[in-house]
């Protein structure tokens, strides 16, 4: 199952009750929650985090962070004085002053949703401990935006449906989920609506659901979508076996000898490698070694990955060096 | 393909986002990308701006009175209920209380619900939870003073003291 869920991720959005929420901060309402939140970050002992104010970071460094999704773009373009802690391990990170003056998240790869609410919650608890909330017994956490408020809450998973977007059964599940309270954001490569065939699920209702009913019902409906990734990946090789091997492995003979290749060119070939491992038709390399490149071909973090900026040109032969060490 | 922002520098950097099935695409220059178009890709997408259509209020609202609408301030930021309408963003904790009355039906067309039923701040849960009994003790003190039973009000209200002092100091 793990090899269709790539990532899990649980976001809290809180806020301050003493200071303006973010599109009503002047300067010094910003750099008040940066000092404040800061100091109460630096007190935990549970976990190190390491602290950046946005605007001295360089825009490499801040894409980087967005490529590892570790803040958001509006977070880095944020026109007001903002910043993020990040835990060493690179799973949690608390960006200040986003929409929301806090935004707490946890990201871990696989199916650990679970995991990432425990750490959400208990990383909630301690600042709650040192924070004055905007929080309300009838509406609960009170958000920036009406469309957050009361838990605060999104629950999200990154899936992997290479077969349901190849026979053409993606939009009618988007269509009905949709009706359900849950979103699908998809995130495509250029031009060709299969490149990645990476998709977001997420809860679009934060109001009047306790935390734990919201994630399990993100949880249901993403089992559900993964049961029918796995009848439609047992479609495809029972039907067109041949023509599945065929792109599978002409994927990943690109891949093993490319010398120049751009990122979206590299997202759809690892999508079909990586279904490809999971079907058993590929045993030469690793579901992880392919999550691996799925961060590192990113345009910002390949860069840091060699420690220099690059053209886009030099990039793609970077790129192309990079994937064939990885594949060995 | 040419860079949709200067039109000059072949389109190098390419972002596609499909949010339900709605698909945006941009195509931009190293140098464009770098200056606006990657981080700032989300913003014209985002929730809010489809929310504003959320917020307006009913067609037939609209057309009836729209000159009725005297200006609903928030007393926190001072934020009018016309400029949250169009934002789509609250401006303070205070917004809420201010706007309570209005917020029912928004809540319930968005969520479906209005009431919190989730987690509440152990803090808070403390605070909620001293508040009651003090409420609790007020009573048994009127019952003590009504039975004469002075020592016992005076243990009360010293009890009541306490508490309303753990209050103020958090």
């Amino acid at each position: 199952m793990n090899d269709i869920v790539v990532t899990s991720r649980i976001r809290l959005a809180r806020n301050l009750s003493d200071v303006p929420f973010t599109i009503k901060m002047n300067d010094y309402d910003a750099s008040n929650v940066i000092d404040r939140v800061k100091n109460v970050i630096l007190k935990n002992k549970q976990y190190h985090f390491d602290f950046f104010e946005i605007k001295k970071l360089p825009l490499l460094k801040r894409q980087v962070l967005i490529e590892k999704h570790l803040i958001s773009p509006a977070l880095a373009s944020s026109k007001i004085k903002s910043a993020v802690a990040i835990d060493q391990n690179e799973n949690i990170s608390i960006m200040i002053n986003e929409e929301d003056h806090l935004r707490i998240q946890v990201l871990y790869r696989g199916q650990e949703i679970q995991k990432a609410w425990e750490d959400a919650n208990k990383i909630d608890d301690f600042l709650e401990q040192h924070l004055p909330y905007a929080y309300d017994e009838t509406w609960g956490y009170l958000t920036s935006c009406p469309t957050n408020v009361g838990t605060g809450l999104r629950a999200s998973f990154m899936v992997h449906l290479p077969a349901l977007t190849l026979l053409g059964y993606m939009k009618g599940i988007i269509d009905t989920i949709t009706k359900l309270g849950i979103a699908v954001r998809g995130f495509y490569g250029e031009g060709s609506e299969a490149a990645g065939n990476l998709y977001q699920i997420s809860n679009q209702i934060t109001l009047g659901q306790p935390e734990e009913d919201i994630i399990a019902n993100v949880v249901s409906i993403t089992n559900q979508i993964i049961e029918q990734e796995q009848q439609a990946r047992l479609k495809l090789l029972s039907e067109n076996r041949a023509f599945v091997e065929d792109k599978v492995y002409r994927s990943y003979g690109i891949l093993k000898y490319a010398r120049n290749i751009s990122s979206n060119e590299a997202l759809r070939l690892i999508s079909d490698v990586r279904m490809g491992i999971s079907m058993g038709i590929i045993k030469e390399t690793t579901i992880d070694k392919l999550d691996v490149l799925l961060n590192l071909i990113q345009p910002a973090i390949i860069q840091d990955y060699f420690g220099r900026e690059m053209t886009p040109e030099e990039r793609d032969i970077k790129r192309a060096e990079l994937i064939r060490k990885i594949l060995g | 393909m040419l860079c949709e922002n200067c039109g000059k520098r072949p389109a190098t950097v390419h972002y596609t986002q499909i949010i339900n099935g709605v698909k945006t695409e941009m195509h931009l220059c190293e140098i464009c990308a770098k200056q606006k178009g990657s981080i700032e890709f989300d913003a014209p997408f985002s929730v809010t701006n489809f929310l504003a259509g959320i917020l307006e209020p009913a067609f037939g609202a609209q057309v009836l009175k729209p000159s009725l609408e005297i200006a609903l301030t928030c007393k926190g930021c001072g934020m009018t209920f016309d400029e949250f309408r169009r934002a789509g963003r609250f401006g303070c904790a205070m917004c809420y209380s201010s706007f309570s009355e209005k917020l029912y039906p928004i809540f319930r067309r968005i969520h479906g619900n209005t009431k919190h039923v989730g987690k509440i701040p152990t803090k808070m849960g403390e605070d909620i939870a001293i508040k009651r009994e003090i409420d609790r003790l007020k009573i048994e003190l009127n019952v003590a003073i009504k039975n004469e039973e002075y020592e016992k009000a005076a243990q009360i209200r010293d009890k009541i003291r306490d508490l309303e002092k753990k209050l103020s100091r958090e």
